[in-house]
């Protein structure tokens, strides 16, 4: 297709490409790698710098860390109870790469790692793998169980257990594609309005005072996507920490997609 | 504040890295693009770069906070206990108090009743006595009254008779018999008695 | 008929399944005024919960967007 026939270029940002010049070339290293390394040591400075004074008084930025840190070890906590110990330095760890990620691509000019379904998707199948781990370790073969739900006849079961099956087998599926299609679609009517603003300047007088208005939806549009990029985290923790209670506490609940 | 600092200058740096290419003109969806090697490189120095993140929050950073909020918690909870010890003793000390006052209160009343007492024994004393003076004085005085009674009761025969003697006289010119006179004096004077 | 035409159509045809996720978020949010303002109490319980559901709501829609996304551009 050719380039003028998109007159709205709305998915070339999320084109990758080597960053550092040659050596990032030799690397292979994208510009979505800069931003998780840079995601990473915001989080780990945001911990060390703040909780440097081991103040019992906090400061503003020991408060934001220590806040960081109880909203995410409650949340395990909630979910997993005594097992929390184990699994909160990967969901604190999760959590706050995609938030991380997801705020640092609103900044304009940069790159939204999460926007990538690879990202996502490797995320998700991490959670996935760490919870059949964990199911099989816990559970054994008493795992295998779950894919008959208890008290159901048995002549139901050729039906049942296919679809157990392939719900569970959805679950990194549906939990990437949350993260990525909220990114992408918040990105992608950022550039759309972005891009009415500069089709309407181009029509005379009247048109440049239009479009503001546009500019005027991006402006609200970034307070959404302030409020999605939190929440799409937030659901993707939430949901890993009800995935590995299901597989580390023996009760078996309703299965959330 | 030096965290908005750092992120300031990773920002910057993140930029003027990233400016060094223009994106190319997407057609079609740059994430499934599988002929972009970036693509899949991408997951290897995402995967290098989260599992030291991993490692690093679950073996320094994160044990760091929860020693932090730890020892706040064990503060807290010891200056709970201070406090709680501290009212225990308030109480305590309050209630001595209340003791010690009631008890001080028991004991003015009964040093103001035995003085009041101790008053009036004494006041009734006094009376007594005092009355006890008056009565004898009372009594001498009228001892005395009938001693002058009695004396002047005594006297008064004779002045009777040297009266009578003396009105004889002047009546009859002559003396009369002193025994005559008296007889009749002492049956015109009541008795002593009287 | 032009292959580019047809993709458009199809596109828009994926986008219809944002009704159901409109009515799934409005329902959502409905269930969530209403427990709140019956037990004002219940709000901190309750929100989080809310939140969670608009965001699995939400994704439905996203769903049929990256479909038509996939349908224009890959």
């Amino acid at each position: 297709m050719a380039a003028e026939k998109h007159s709205i270029d709305a998915l070339g940002q999320f084109v990758l490409y080597p960053v550092f010049g040659n050596v990032g070339r030799s690397l292979h290293i994208a510009q979505s790698n800069v931003l998780m390394a840079i995601a990473a040591i915001l989080i780990l400075g945001l911990l060390y710098l703040g909780m440097r004074p081991r103040a019992v008084v906090p400061g503003r930025l020991q408060a934001a860390a220590e806040l960081l840190y109880e909203f995410v070890y409650n949340m395990v906590d909630d979910q997993l109870g005594r097992k929390a110990h184990a699994y909160f330095p990967f969901v604190f760890a999760l959590f706050c790469f995609i938030l991380f990620g997801n705020y640092l691509g609103l900044i304009p000019g940069s790159f939204t790692y999460t926007s990538h379904i690879a990202v996502t998707l490797t995320l998700a199948l991490v959670v996935f793998v760490l919870g059949l781990i964990v199911s099989l370790r816990v559970q054994g073969l008493h795992f295998f169980a779950h894919f008959l739900p208890e008290g159901s006849p048995i002549f139901l079961a050729p039906l049942l257990v296919p679809i157990e099956i392939i719900s569970y087998l959805s679950r990194p599926i549906s939990l990437s594609i949350r993260l990525f299609a909220n990114m992408v679609a918040g990105h992608v009517l950022f550039e759309v309005f972005a891009a009415f603003t500069i089709m309407l300047g181009s029509l005379g007088v009247i048109g440049k005072f239009i479009a503001v208005a546009p500019v005027a939806v991006n402006v609200a549009m970034f307070a959404l996507e302030l409020l999605v990029g939190a929440l799409q985290a937030y659901v993707f923790a939430i949901l890993t920490c009800i995935y590995l209670r299901e597989a580390a506490v023996e009760t078996h609940d309703e299965a959330l997609v | 504040m030096r965290l908005p600092l750092l992120a300031a200058i990773m920002t910057a740096a993140g930029a003027i890295a990233l400016g060094a290419a223009t994106p190319a003109f997407a057609v079609g969806m740059p994430q499934l693009d599988a002929s972009n090697p970036l693509l899949w490189w991408q997951l290897v120095w995402g995967a290098v770069i989260f599992v030291v993140l991993y490692v690093l929050l679950s073996r320094s950073a994160l044990p760091k906070v929860a020693g932090v909020l730890a020892t706040r918690a064990a503060r807290i909870e010891s200056d709970l206990d201070a406090a709680r010890d501290a009212k225990r003793e308030a109480d305590e000390a309050g209630r001595t108090m209340h003791e010690e006052r009631r008890r001080a209160a028991a004991e003015a009343q009964d040093l103001v009743a035995k003085t009041v007492a101790e008053a009036r024994e004494s006041a009734a004393a006094t009376l007594r006595e005092l009355n006890a003076k008056l009565d004898a004085e009372a009594d001498a005085a009228e001892a005395r009254l009938a001693a002058a009674r009695d004396a002047a009761l005594a006297s008064l025969p004779g002045v009777a008779v040297s009266t009578a003697t003396a009105l004889v006289e002047k009546l009859t010119g002559r003396a009369p018999e002193p025994a005559r006179i008296e007889s009749a004096v002492s049956a015109h004077l009541p008795s002593k008695a009287a | 008929m032009d292959v580019v035409a047809a993709k458009q159509i199809g596109a828009g045809l994926a986008a219809i399944a944002l009704a159901g996720a409109g009515v799934g978020i409005g329902s959502v949010f409905a269930s969530l005024v209403a427990t709140i303002g019956r037990n004002p109490a219940s709000r901190p319980h309750v929100f989080t919960l809310g939140m969670l559901g608009f965001a699995l709501t939400e994704a439905t829609g996203l769903f049929a967007l990256l479909i038509a996304f996939l349908i224009l551009f890959a």
